[in-house]
């Protein structure tokens, strides 16, 4: 007999092993070598999590009761990816061209960015997938029970609850562990598709073994096992044309609507082109998965008892047969269905309650500008991370109500049809321009009241929710609105009744209301983006005009995408329209980048809301959505392009107009620069002669011969550093500076720096330990130089009260940098242009006792060493970045 | 009680030997460092003498001129204007702007308290 | 740039084709609908008509015949290096 501890340790020790390889692969893609973790491959197995538990064990029991009706569940998805040309493509297209985060996001965005509609999706979604979570929770823990059996301890229903709520808990850690590590929805969950895909090989290696070892060892080869078949209870041909119709278009239609699919299909999608490959691969996975069920069906019919339950025919069969080992491969096998399927699946549903329900109330709960002071970032995780807690909680409370014992397969359609009232509004959205948002709204209300009424209500048993007399005569009576008989049609499978009326009634409304109201400018707008994504990929910008400060923008996108990537975006935008620095010129082209890179991460609806705060009543309007109507669209693309042109000008003309006020702001320095040489020079001078000609006049207490003396020192002391600074810049600026190589650590440099730096006002100093170690091969000395001028600047400045220097080392694009950022007032943007040209003091002047040429030195020390000096805007503070150049 | 001597200077050191030639010499000495709010101090408590600096943080000195110049309770009051720059256009600029006298730094102190007596007796 | 006649020709019978084959792309699976469709249309328990096991076997062999032609068609289709930015 199976030791139930050994099946305890093989669990324990296969989620371990699960964790290593999620681990390894979120490293191996940190390190930028995870170009492998996104092959085709990969994308096809990660799509097995449709095969879940319902699958592994659900899909024996569904054979031997209703024979091959099963494989609907089956052929439906095939028919969707064989057909990839008409709808996959399409939506895969579109999930990346405006960067989709669910299911949920992809119907808000496309129905003017609603955050209504957000809120309807994934209040269902979250309801449908309830009892499909459930499922996977039964699953694995009346397998754990049919382990226990074996070894001689009958559980009851206590320890049952037990188990499940452990799994519950063991798959939260995980999911949150690895699902909610970034922020951004839209491609890095590395290490939980590469678990996935090894749960995907090992489940369909577990299901083929137990069907190869069926066929081959028990019934002793093929043409015995269709004799078999041929004998058994399952034999005769006696399909209901209605079921096997409508549960086929049922789960070709889940398969594009649940959640978890959406997450992998389009999410998770890093390639178009592995559509290609999966449209076949996928199915062959299916068939695979498929192939051994009715043998296994038909042999656990025909060795075991009748009472023995059929879901668990695959781990049964081989343990009565006494192969252990297959027997715990094959728990291994149904472990990886139900755990994949809950993990993409909560992380799914996380995403769409933290981006359209959590992350909207609380921006209308802050008013304008939360976006800039409150921490979003922290908001989002939290609330993702609470999300996945509550939404495996909720399957388990569905797990205990409906009291785990019915069917697998029947709770798994109860799943499907929830999730397929997203459907109407999902196709008419991406190939109807016409349809609206009222329309979206109403159909897929209607589809899910009816839903609730005729299929999940009923699912917790009679008299649970709607009682008995009502199920048999209607609400009040009214005999037409039986649950299970709506307008007196009898005589249908349950199940067939409920898929029928809700998707029918839900179209019904969606195409009518659609039809009757008017849509909102963004709604077409955004209606023409996807329904034509193939033929503008561009389009019409959803902002007109921008009155927006990019430093602001700045603030807000690092509170979302993180500052690394933020500042790059800034970047790269400000490098593309010739600017230096991190602020680029807010074009609304920009901003229309912006926001779809903040919808990556939050959803298109609240991205729309956030960049709203800033760009005020410059949104879309009927007359620029001309620009996209079919009639108009050669006129407007001419005059978009004279638009174009004309923004371009203007664009140019300002780069020519800062480009000159920034020349003549230089050469207005260099003509005033002997003057101010002059008055560096003389100001010390001026005190020292009038001191020394007071002191040759003798008279002086004792007190004020020390104290005249020492101000003549202190002023000779600043003229002999202003000489060494002039002398030190002219040097560098004329490259006749001898570098002196050597190799030091940034950690020994900025301890020499903070040590020499010491001297002034008392500040805090943070600093990132553990990563200093880097070794530097530059002119130590020089860098040094750098870092004092850094410190002691922060110290001169900084107006906090307390204040606090951080000093952080780490990797950006530009390589290793260090950020040095103080927590005063900052620099103003107008003044971030010439704090590095010689002689730009800000402030008084006097309290900074230099002479204004700190930072010229140092920007040409950085040009020298080969890295650079920037000003790092939107911290908060000032903030200087540092690239180190000769980093090892 | 001496005449009141108003110096509008950022240099703390260079305050401090202005005030002690003068006061040693029988003069109030009061002294502003802000270049913005000058004006108004000068407005609220009229001294006999201005001594004015040119870069002063806030407001240069010959901003700080021109409005004196151009207010009337202030405009009579003489302004001695010194400068470490010493360029000519710099004299010129005074000039044109109304200023009594203008020295250049570092300045000999006999010359100042001289220049001072001068200003104030005419 | 001008090009031979000749190739031109060429070019425009693979174009030709590729629009052909996104046709065959488009219109399998209906026909994949279709043939899993086929056995509803059998004898109910019938004692001398197919079985669950005859049901089963064409299936299977309909499935897998499917997925041949669509490995066969999107590698065809992938050397359509353009497929990315036509228009449908």
């Amino acid at each position: 007999m199976a030791s139930f501890n050994v099946l305890i340790a093989v669990a324990l020790f296969y989620a371990v092993l699960l964790f290593v390889i999620a681990f390894a692969a979120e490293r191996s893609a940190e390190k930028g070598r995870g170009g492998w973790l996104r092959s085709p491959l990969i994308y096809t197995l990660s799509l097995s999590i449709y095969c879940t538990a319902w699958t592994f064990y659900g899909a024996v029991g569904y054979a031997a009761r209703s024979g091959l009706e099963f494989l609907t569940i089956y052929l439906g998805p095939t028919i969707v990816m064989i057909g990839w040309w008409w709808i996959l493509r399409k939506l895969v297209r579109i999930g990346r061209s405006q960067r989709i985060t669910s299911i949920a996001d992809l119907v808000s965005s496309r129905f003017g960015k609603s955050t209504s509609l957000g809120v309807i999706v994934t209040l269902l979604m979250v309801l449908a997938a309830t009892p499909y979570l459930a499922l996977q929770l039964q699953s694995v823990t009346q397998s754990f029970a049919v382990f226990a059996a074996a070894s001689g301890h009958q559980w009851e229903g206590q320890d049952l609850a037990r188990v499940a709520l452990w799994v519950a808990v063991g798959l939260a850690i995980f999911t949150i562990l690895f699902g909610t590590r970034n922020l951004d929805a839209n491609e890095r969950h590395h290490g939980i598709v590469m678990a996935i895909a090894v749960e995907a090989v090992v489940k369909l290696f577990a299901l083929v073994a137990v069907g190869v070892f069926v066929i081959w060892g028990v019934a002793g080869g093929p043409s015995q096992m269709i004799d078999m078949i041929d004998a058994s209870p399952l034999s005769q041909w006696d399909q209901s044309t209605a079921r096997w119709v409508g549960l086929t278009f049922l789960s070709g239609a889940a398969f594009l609507t649940l959640p978890r699919m959406f997450q992998v299909l389009v999410v998770e999608n890093a390639d178009e082109d592995h559509l290609r490959t999966a449209s076949w691969a996928f199915p062959l996975y299916l068939l695979a998965m498929s192939l051994f069920v009715v043998p296994i069906a038909v042999v656990g019919l025909d060795l075991l008892s009748i009472g023995a339950n059929p879901d668990l025919f695959v781990l049964t069969l081989p343990l009565s047969l006494g192969h252990n080992g297959l027997a715990m491969l094959s728990f291994l096998g149904g472990f990886s269905s139900a755990t994949s399927m809950v993990i993409v699946a909560t992380i799914a549903l996380a995403t769409m309650i933290s981006n359209h329900i959590v992350t909207p109330i609380w921006l209308s709960s802050r008013g304008p500008g939360a976006v800039v002071s409150g921490d979003v970032r922290q908001l989002v995780i939290g609330a993702r991370r609470l999300a996945i807690g509550g939404v495996l909680f909720l399957g388990y409370v569905y797990y205990r109500l409906s009291g785990g014992g019915a069917a697998l397969a029947a709770i798994g359609l109860i799943s499907f049809t929830g999730a397929v009232q997203v459907l109407p509004a999902m196709i008419g959205g991406i190939f109807w321009r016409g349809a609206t948002r009222l329309g979206a709204i109403a159909g897929i209300l209607v589809g899910l009241v009816v839903w609730l009424w005729t299929l999940f209500l009923p699912s917790f048993g009679p008299d649970a929710v709607i009682p008995v007399e009502v199920m048999y005569n209607g609400p009040f009576g009214l005999g037409f609105l039986r649950p299970e008989a709506l307008f007196n049609i009898t005589g249908m499978d349950r199940q067939i009744h409920a898929i029928m009326w809700s998707v029918t009634l839900n179209s019904i409304f969606f195409f009518f209301v659609s039809v009757l109201t008017f849509p909102r400018p963004l709604e077409r707008l955004q209606g023409a983006q996807f329904v034509n994504v193939f033929e503008h990929s561009e389009g019409a910008r959803a902002w007109t005009t921008s009155t927006a400060e990019a430093e602001d923008l700045l603030i807000m996108a690092q509170r979302i995408l993180g500052s690394a990537e933020a500042q790059d975006l800034f970047l790269i935008e400000a490098q593309r329209q010739g600017k230096q620095g991190y602020l680029p010129e807010v074009t609304p082209d920009f901003v229309q980048v912006l926001e779809r890179e903040l919808a990556g991460s939050v959803g298109a609806a609240t991205a729309h809301a956030m960049v709203g705060q800033f760009v005020q009543g410059a949104s879309v309007s009927v007359e620029d959505l001309i620009a996209v109507a079919d009639e108009a669209a050669q006129i407007l693309e001419y005059s978009n392009r004279l638009e174009a042109k004309s923004a371009e000008q203007e664009r140019t003309a300002r780069q020519l107009r800062e480009a000159n006020e920034k020349l003549t702001a230089l050469s207005i320095q260099k003509d005033a620069f002997l003057s101010q040489i002059s008055h560096e020079l003389r100001t010390p001078m001026t005190s020292i002669r009038a001191f020394s000609e007071i002191l040759g006049e003798g008279g002086m207490t004792p007190d004020q011969l020390t104290r005249y003396s020492g101000i003549i020192h202190t002023e000779a002391v600043r003229l002999t550093r202003l000489l060494d600074d002039l002398l030190d810049l002219s040097v560098l600026e004329n490259g006749q500076v001898t570098l002196n190589i050597q190799r030091g650590t940034v950690r020994d440099m900025l301890d020499r720096a903070v040590s020499a730096a010491a001297a002034g006002k008392a500040m805090t100093i943070l600093r990132k330990l553990g990563d200093e170690a880097l070794v530097l091969e530059t002119d130590v000395d020089r860098l040094t130089q750098v870092f004092i001028n850094l410190i002691s600047n922060a110290q001169k400045y900084c107006d906090a009260d307390r204040p606090v220097l951080r000093i952080d080392l780490h990797r950006a694009s530009a390589g290793w940098v260090l950020d040095f950022t103080d927590n005063g007032s900052g620099i103003p943007k107008q003044s971030q242009q010439v704090i590095f040209e010689k002689f730009s003091r800000l402030t008084d002047h006097r309290k900074a006792g230099g002479a204004g040429l700190g930072l010229a030195i140092c920007r040409e020390i950085m040009v020298r060493l080969g890295g650079e000096i920037s000003y790092l805007p939107g911290q908060g503070g000032a903030a200087f970045r540092v690239v180190l150049p000769g980093a090892h | 009680m001496g005449k009141r001597v108003l110096v509008i200077e950022d240099e703390p050191n260079i305050i401090e030997a202005i005030s002690f030639i003068l006061s040693r010499d029988g003069w109030t000495v009061h002294t502003h460092a802000d270049g913005a709010s000058a004006n108004a101090k000068i407005r609220t408590t009229p001294p006999d003498l201005v001594i004015l600096d040119v870069m002063l943080p806030g407001k240069s000195g010959f901003d700080i001129l021109r409005d004196l110049r151009a207010d009337d309770e202030t405009a009579s009051i003489p302004v001695l204007m010194l400068t470490a720059r010493g360029q000519t256009r710099d004299r010129e600029m005074a000039q044109r702007l109304g200023v009594t006298q203008f020295m250049t730094k570092p300045f000999s102190n006999a010359e100042v308290l001289e220049s001072v007596r001068t200003l104030v007796a005419g | 740039m001008v090009k031979a006649p000749a190739k031109l020709t060429f070019l425009e019978r693979a174009g030709y084709r590729r629009r052909r084959m996104r046709d065959v792309a488009r219109v399998l699976p209906l026909i994949g609908a279709l043939l899993f469709c086929v056995p509803l249309l059998w004898p109910r328990k019938s004692p001398y008509g197919p079985g669950t096991a005859d049901a089963m076997i064409y299936l299977f062999v309909v499935w897998s015949v499917l997925i041949g032609l669509n490995a066969l068609l999107t590698r065809y289709l992938g050397q359509d290096a353009d497929h990315k930015t036509e228009t449908q």
